[in-house]
Formats: C-alpha cells, structure tokens, sequence
C-alpha cells in the first residue's frame, strides 16, 4: 500500500469471529492470579492474543526483522556494498544463495542488511507520527476552541495531499540534485516527509478520543479534586487513548515500510549507497526479464515484513475491542 | 440539496487554498536559489530564469508570488518546463492516456470489488469470505510497485498471457493487467467495506420490511440492501482517489504507459522539479475536485445528507 | 366462536397438513429456538393460536414472551442464525408454510400476509422515498406500470388519512412525523390487499396521543377489509378497545386464551391477574402500583414446572413439578394453570 493515511481500513470489525466467551476466563491460570482484581482491557486483550496463532506467527518474524536489522552481521558474513562485476547476476546457487546483483553484489548479504534502512525509517515515522499527530490531537481536543479550530484545519490542508504526490513535491524539493545530502540527511528527509503527511490521521484519532473521555465524570472529579493539566492528561486521558494508538501505529509500521520502499523505487526516496529493500527493487526492475529473481527477494522480505506489522495491527485490535468478544 | 452542496464547497475552499499554498511556498520560497536543482543536472537556463521570474514575480513578497501563481491556474495556465515546453501541452497529450487507465482501473475496482464484497458479506466466514479476507489484506498490504512487478513477470515474463509492457496504442486488452494492478488496493479497501456494510445491513429493519413485503430476493439484496451498502464504499472512493493519483505514477513506470504518471517519473529522473511539481499541483486540484464530485455522488445516495 | 385448542401434548401436525379447517391463519404448536454461543435459548415453546377472516387476536405479553418471534416465524423473517423453527406448523387456508418453497411463501407474505412493524423510522428503506416504497409493491408484485402504481400508491396514502398524499408521496421516511411513518408503514402493508394482517407492536414507539389514532385507523381499515389481525402489544389499554379475543403468552408459552370479555372479568390465570393489576387505575390514585414481582425466566434455563412458578403469589408444590397443559375452560377459553377453574369460580 503506497497510503498509510488509509491504513485504518485494513481493520474491518468481524463480530462473528469466534471468541470463547462462555469459557471460565481465568482457569488456566494459577492460584494466586486468580485471586487479583479483574484485571484490565490490557490484561484481556492479552490473554485474548496469547490463543491468536497470527499474533506468535506475526509476532515472530517482526522479532527476527529486528535482530536482523539490528545486528546483521549475526546471519550473513556476506559483503552488501562491494561486488565483484564478473558475478553480475550470478543465479541463486548454494554459494551465495539468492544469487549476485547486476553489480556483482551479494542479494543475501544486501537483503540483509536491507532490513535496517527499511525498519529503522518505519519505526522513526512512525514515532515521529504518533507523537506529533498525538500531540496535537490533544491540544486540539483538550483546548477546543480556536485552537482547535486552526489546527483541525491545518491538519485538512495536508490530509488534502494525496500521499505520494506529497511527498514527490516534498522530497524532489530538498533531495533533488544540486542537494548533496548526506545518507542520513536523506533518511531524515524520508521520516520527515512521510510524518508531515500522515499526522493528521493520528491527529483526528486522537482528537476525538480526547473528546470522547474529557468530559467523563471521572476526568470531571479528578479536575474537580485539583489535579493540573498535565496531570489529567498523563494519567487519565493518555492511558484511555493508547489502545487504538498502539494498533494504527503497528499498522503504521508496516505500511510505511511499504511506503519507504514506494519512495526509493520512484528515484526520490533512499539512495545507494544505502541499502534498502525499496533500492533493491527498484535496480532489479530494468533485470525483470532476465533474473526475477533480482527482485523476489527483497520483494519476498518486503512483503513478509509488511503483512507481519499489519497482521499483528490486526490481531492486536481484535483483542482489544471489546465489541468483538 | 443545494446548502449541503454550498457547505462542502466553503469547506473546499481553504483547503485548496491551503494545499497549493503549501506546495507553491515549498517548491519557490525555500532559503536559497529558487532555480537551485529544478533543471535537471545543468542547471535552468537564463532565459528560464527571466520568464518565471517575470511570470511568477519571484523577486517580489510570497504572497505576491502565490497570487499571480494562483491568477494563471485560474486561467488554465500550469507553467512551462526550462526547455520552454508548455506543461498544459504536456497534460493534454498525455493525459488521455492516464484517463484510459483509470477507467479500466475504476471498472475493475467497482466490479470485482464490490461484487467480492457483496458475496463475502452475505455469507460470512464461508469459504469465500474467508479467501476476500486473506486475498485483500494481501493487496492492501503491499505497495502498488510490488504487486505490479509481480503480477508483470508473473503474466507478462513467465505464462506470456499478456504483453508485459503496453503499446503506444493504449488496446483494451493490454490495460487490464495495468489497471487490475492500479486498482488492486482500492479494489481490496472496497471489497472490504462492502462486506462489512453489507453484513452489517443484512440484519437490518428495513431488510426485514423488504422481505415482507414478499419482494423477489434477488431485489431485496440489490435494491434494498444494496443501495445503503454503497453509502460507505461512496465515501471511502474520496480518499480513494489519492491513491490512484499516486498510483498511476508507478502503475505507468512499470508498464511504460505514456501517461501523465510517467511524465511525472521521467522528470523525476531527469531532476526538473519545477515539472514535477507543476504537473503534481495538477495532479492535486484534479484530486480536490473529484472529491467534490464524490460528495455530489454521496448526496445522490443518501437523502438524509441531502435534506441536513 | 368454538375453540379447538390443542394442549401441549399434541403431536405437531398429527392430522396432516391439508386439514380442511376453514381457519384463515393457524399456528399449531409452533416451536423456535435461538441457538448462540451461550447455548439454546427455547424462545417458543408450543405456541397454538389462529385468526379467522374480520376478527383481531391479540396477543400480550411482557417484552421476550416471544410474542414477536411468533410474528417473524409466521412470515418466514426469523434471523436465521440465529433463530430455528424446531417444531409445528403455520398453516395458511390448511396449507403449511413451513414445508412450502421459498417461492410459494414469498408470494403469501404482502398479498395474504402482511406485517406492520414497531419502528417505522427503521422498518423503512431510509434512502427510498416513502412513495417508491409503496408503488414497488404494486410494480414489483402486480406488473403496474410506473405511472399507475404511483396513482395507486397516492390512493393508499389517502386511505390511511395522510394529508397532501400527492405531495407526500416523493418525502422520505425521515421528512415525516412518526404518526405519518405508521401511517405510511400501515398503507405499504395494506397495498396487495392481504387477507391477515400481523400489527407488531405498531404504536409502541410513538407519542400517546397519536398512538390512539394509529390504532383507530387500523380498527377502522380491518373492519372495511374484513382483514384478520393479529395485534401484538405489551399495552393492556390498546388491546380492550380493538381485540375480539386475547391470547396472553409467557416464556414462549400461551397461557391464557379468551374473549376480551372473559379475559378482563375473569382471568383464568394468575400472570393474566397480575397484568391486570398493574394497570394503573385513575380511581386508586396515590397507591402504589401494583408489579408482577422478579424477573422473566431466562429461556436458556427455564425452571421445571410451570415458567410462572416463581412469581406467581398462588404457586403450590405441584406448580414446581407438573407443567401445566393449556386447556380449555368452560366455551371459548382456555389456561394454562393448574388452578384454572378456582381463579374463574372465586367470589
């Protein structure tokens, strides 16, 4: 998916999905845990999760993205810059096993190392989203008013941009040529233009969530017993609002993974030197003919690497809401 | 009818304003040369450089700028590229061609989509609801540059079923695999909220009603039912359309489609920004409009709207 | 008026289903569950009661007594899952429904039977326009050309008294007033003429005074059409006016079966009593009113004896162990207490 605004979507509720409700809910638990107070939305959605056979799957490969793209060097020894061009598109063999790039460079070793850009861009996004389009939601629906106002309509203007329109008219503006970036100059530019154009979504979310429980009676008492607004909003309005943030942003991370890898393939995100699956991709489109499999293997980590982030989106949201148990 | 009509466009109104506003400060009012990498690798040219400083008054204040920015749009002039091409000449050559493609992509969103919706959400966790589930978040999930890679060597390279690039001649036949890969996601978010505002509706009242008024089923479900189902696949095509928009930049770089897409992608490579951009605000008024459009759509659909 | 009332006991159908009964709509021993993933909920339990040509059954009871799942079980409506018809027969002129096609039933439902429902607001297709809602029916099911069935359509929003018909007939449900929705609902049903007309709770969700027209119009409507109706309402007020005979059900079960006379004078059993009761009354003005103590039974779990047992202020040892069959009590009346007849004898 090249629109991470839209990931939302993804989620459609499936009330007829089977959930064990009738089941005494703490039987395989022992003793002394049965004897705590009910435990929370949390607590359930936890429990609800453990059972769930695509939340460990999802769950699984997301750890190994993670170590890969922490520590690369822990599954291949392999070198992902230098090739040797006698190798060019050497097929897959047990030697290097998914084969050489038109460079002569090892594909295992650069499909390796690729996972870094990749995540690391995805995670700071989304980061960056969810902390700026959370905090402005909360400006927005703790202060009302004109502020509101004004930042609901900022939030309209860049909602307005169709992502990847946006981002070629933010990014061929400070990467162009005559722009010598540096590699994590151009990985900055890719984080900020990818939370430029997805807050407002956070925004709205979190917007009216803030509307949703300002005037619970309990925010009410707790204003009423004195406590500032700060205070309110950390221990009261946060905590309430966090689930759903916690499922749009695992959501968020997988599809910007995609949406990094859609901006390298359009020659305006990442560049080499940097290794990144969208790069990949996007040097092995001219070989498509010849040596697909230049271009399945960083498309098959890409694409499990996505649907593990948007899966376990999905699985967490299932738990958490309430509705569908 | 009309007051909802005239609330949506005061609504519009600072929105594009804002949007344009944006790209225009952006692309011109950065620190710096304004001209600095908008010309490919060597540079604008002088005389580029006289004309838009004269067009757009670039030595004057922002909101000078923006404003004759805004007075030529008005008047249907997009701006020229540093060779001196016009970009309205540009858009109409190629954008016919671009027009082709979402209509096939449109066709095929609309009736795979809504059909695979429709189905699914009549019979929930059957076999087939089960294979839309999976089957979509697979097209959701991935960007559109990946299942068209696929998808091309898939029916293009390996089973030779079809031509993997597209001819100059823009046939019938050989826009089905491009628009299939350009409506994939759409077709997957329709798919979706068909079946879920389909079952939701299933249930309903005036289901009930329909059926007791001893109608046919076969019109209970496509008029009845059908007919408030839309409403939310009517609203998700709003946001729908920006993926299209960007969609069609790489749906037409993979299969060479001479549309405005890839007239987008080459100045992309050739590093002329100032054409990119001029034909992306393009891009985005055309998507601020057919926004409209889809409320005039919606309103159609649902006479509470109509009536607020 | 003879009442052939089939106890509990008796086979569903026994007597085939092409009994030549000359009654217009019967339900014999008709039997619904809800299967969820709680477990079985028995919604109906052997519900037997009938409608003949010109006269009104009402059927009371207190909000699950199943009373509309009878309803939606005789029009074929039930959700499905969860609902299942497990038992009996809805005999239409002698002819079983339940085994029917699904082509033969659809044709009965608007032309021979017809529902009028609770809300309106919902019951009615919100983005069609009222008069589209009606004219379907005469252009769907008869054939009528647009123009005609629109005409047609007018007549019968003047029939059911809404003024300005012709303008009205291109407003959509939510531009009328709830009386006028009812109004409409009532004149969409009535469009294929049917010879029973099943009215679910029609007033309950409108305002009181316009619920007393609503119910003129339908008494007035069924006596011009010689309709049968089956009245479903929880409200003892709207029923003494309009009924000619009363069915009372509890737990998916009737308990009590009688003339609207009979019923009103003499309950023959005590949860009848305890409805009565609970009438506020204008000449008692400042007592406390009168409540049918504890809760209905939970259908999943519904206790053994008679379902009333543990409400009922007049429940003895055998009221816990024995269910009692509904069975007739003097002409035209039938209970479903143990202690029927001392009820209908006391003082």
């Amino acid at each position: 998916m090249s629109d991470p605004s839209a990931a939302s979507i993804v989620s459609t509720p499936r009330p007829e999905q089977p959930t064990e409700i009738g089941a005494p809910t703490n039987a395989g638990l022992p003793e002394n845990a049965r004897k705590e107070k009910p435990r929370g939305l949390l607590g359930d959605a936890w429990r609800d999760l453990r059972r769930k056979p695509l939340f460990w799957i999802s769950a699984t490969f997301i750890l190994l993205f993670v170590v890969m793209a922490a520590f690369p060097s822990l599954f291949t020894s392999g070198d992902s810059v230098n090739g040797t061009l006698s190798r060019s598109r050497v097929e897959p063999s047990s030697d290097a096993w998914f084969g050489y790039d038109v460079q002569g460079r090892d594909v295992f070793a650069r499909t390796i190392y690729g996972a870094r850009a990749s995540i690391l861009v995805a995670l700071l996004s989304t980061v960056g989203t969810l902390v700026i389009g959370g905090a402005m939601g909360i400006i927005a629906g703790y202060r009302g008013g004109w502020v509101d106002g004004l930042l609901s309509r900022i939030a309209d203007i860049f909602f307005g941009l169709p992502f990847v329109l946006g981002a070629i008219v933010i990014l061929t503006t400070f990467n162009g040529s005559g722009t010598d970036n540096n590699e994590w100059q151009i990985m900055g530019l890719v984080i900020v233009s990818l939370v430029v154009l997805s807050w407002p979504v956070v925004m709205r979310l979190m917007r009216s969530s803030v509307l949703a429980t300002k005037e619970a009676d309990y925010i009410v008492a707790a204003r009423a017993l004195g406590a500032g607004t700060g205070r309110i909003i950390l221990k009261h309005l946060l905590p309430n609002c966090l689930a759903p943030l916690l499922v749009y942003g695992t959501i968020m991370v997988g599809s910007f993974i995609g949406a990094e890898a859609t901006l390298s393939f359009l020659g305006i995100g990442l560049k080499t030197p940097v290794v990144s699956w969208g790069i990949m991709i996007s040097e092995a489109q001219n070989y498509i003919r010849v040596s697909p499999f230049l271009l399945f293997f960083p498309a098959a980590f890409l694409v499990t690497a996505v649907l593990s982030f948007v899966m376990l989106g999905e699985a967490v949201r299932e738990a958490l809401d309430p509705k569908l148990r | 009818m009309g007051r909802y009509l005239l609330r949506r466009l005061l609504q519009l109104i600072p929105v594009f304003i804002g949007t344009t506003f944006l790209i225009y400060w952006l692309v011109w009012s950065v620190p710096g040369d304004p001209f600095a990498g908008k010309c490919g690798d060597r540079g604008c040219p002088d005389n580029f450089r006289e004309v838009m400083t004269a067009k757009y008054h670039l030595n004057e204040s922002i909101w000078v700028q923006y404003a004759s920015y805004m007075k030529n749009l008005f008047q249907g002039d997009f701006g020229i590229t540093f060779s001196g091409r016009s970009i309205n000449d540009i858009i109409v050559t190629s954008y016919p061609n671009t027009l082709k493609l979402a209509v096939v992509a449109l066709t095929i969103e609309a009736v795979i989509g809504l059909s695979a919706g429709v189905l699914s959400g009549l019979r929930r966790n059957g076999f087939l609801d089960n294979l839309v589930l999976v089957s979509t978040l697979f097209l959701i999930a991935l960007p559109v540059f990946v299942v068209g890679f696929v998808l091309q060597w898939l029916f293009g390279v390996k089973w030779g079923i079809v031509t993997p690039t597209v001819s100059n001649e823009m046939r019938f036949t050989e826009l089905i695999l491009p628009g299939f890969v350009l409506g994939s996601a759409s077709m997957a978010y329709i798919a979706r909220v068909a079946r879920t505002s389909i079952a939701e509706n299933r249930r309903a009242d005036y289901v009930r009603t329909a059926i007791a008024k001893g109608l046919p089923m076969r019109r209970v479900v496509g008029v009845h039912l059908l007919r408030n189902s839309l409403i939310p696949v009517v609203t998700l095509l709003g946001t729908d359309l920006g993926a299209l928009m960007g969609g069609a930049i790489i749906t037409e770089g993979i299969f060479g489609i001479n549309g405005i897409g890839r007239q987008v992608l080459r100045a992309i490579v050739t590093k002329e920004s100032a054409t990119v951009v001029s034909i992306v605000v393009v891009l985005v008024v055309v998507y601020l409009l057919m926004n409209l459009l889809v409320d005039l759509l919606y309103a159609a659909l649902d006479p509470r709207i109509r009536y607020e | 008026m003879s009442d052939i009332l089939v106890s509990e006991q008796s086979a569903p159908g026994a007597d085939g289903s092409g009994r030549p009964s000359g009654r217009l709509l019967e339900v014999d021993d008709l039997r619904v569950e809800f299967r969820t993933r709680d477990g079985v909920a028995k919604v109906i339990n052997g519900v037997t009661y009938h409608v003949d040509a010109g006269e009104t059954l009402a059927v009371l009871g207190e909000s699950g007594s199943g009373k509309s799942v009878t309803a939606q079980a005789i029009m074929g409506i039930l959700d499905t899952p969860p609902g299942f018809v497990t038992g009996g027969q809805v005999r239409f002129h002698g002819k079983d429904m339940l085994t029917m096609s699904a082509e033969e039933r659809r044709r009965i439902r608007g032309e021979g039977i017809a529902m009028i429902f609770q809300d309106a607001l919902s019951a009615l297709n919100p983005v069609f326009t009222v008069g589209f809602q009606i004219a379907e029916q005469f252009r769907i099911r008869r054939g009528i050309g647009r123009a005609e069935a629109k005409k047609r359509a007018i007549e019968m929003l003047d029939q059911v008294k809404i003024p300005n018909a012709k303008d009205r007939f291109s407003n959509y449900p939510h531009q009328f007033s709830g009386g006028m929705r009812q109004r409409a609902m009532i004149a969409m049903s009535l469009a294929l003429d049917p010879e029973v007309l099943i009215a679910d709770e029609p007033t309950t969700a409108l305002d009181v005074t316009v619920q007393a027209q609503i119910m003129d119009l339908l008494a007035e409507l069924q006596r011009e059409r010689q309709m049968g109706m089956i009245l479903i309402t929880h409200d003892l007020g709207v029923v003494a006016d309009v009924a000619d005979r009363i069915a009372v059900m509890y737990a998916g079960r009737i308990v009590e079966q009688a003339d609207v006379y009979d019923l009103y004078a003499k309950p023959a059993h005590p949860y009848t009593l305890g409805l009565l009761d609970s009438i506020p009354r204008m000449d008692e003005k400042g007592q406390q009113l009168r409540t049918i103590k504890g809760l209905p039974p939970n259908l999943m779990n519904i206790p053994p004896g008679c379902p009333f047992n543990p409400r009922c202020p007049m429940a003895q040892p055998v009221c816990r162990e024995k269910l009692p069959p509904l069975l007739q009590i003097g002409s035209g009346r039938s209970s479903a207490c143990h202690f029927a007849e001392e009820l209908v004898n006391r003082d």
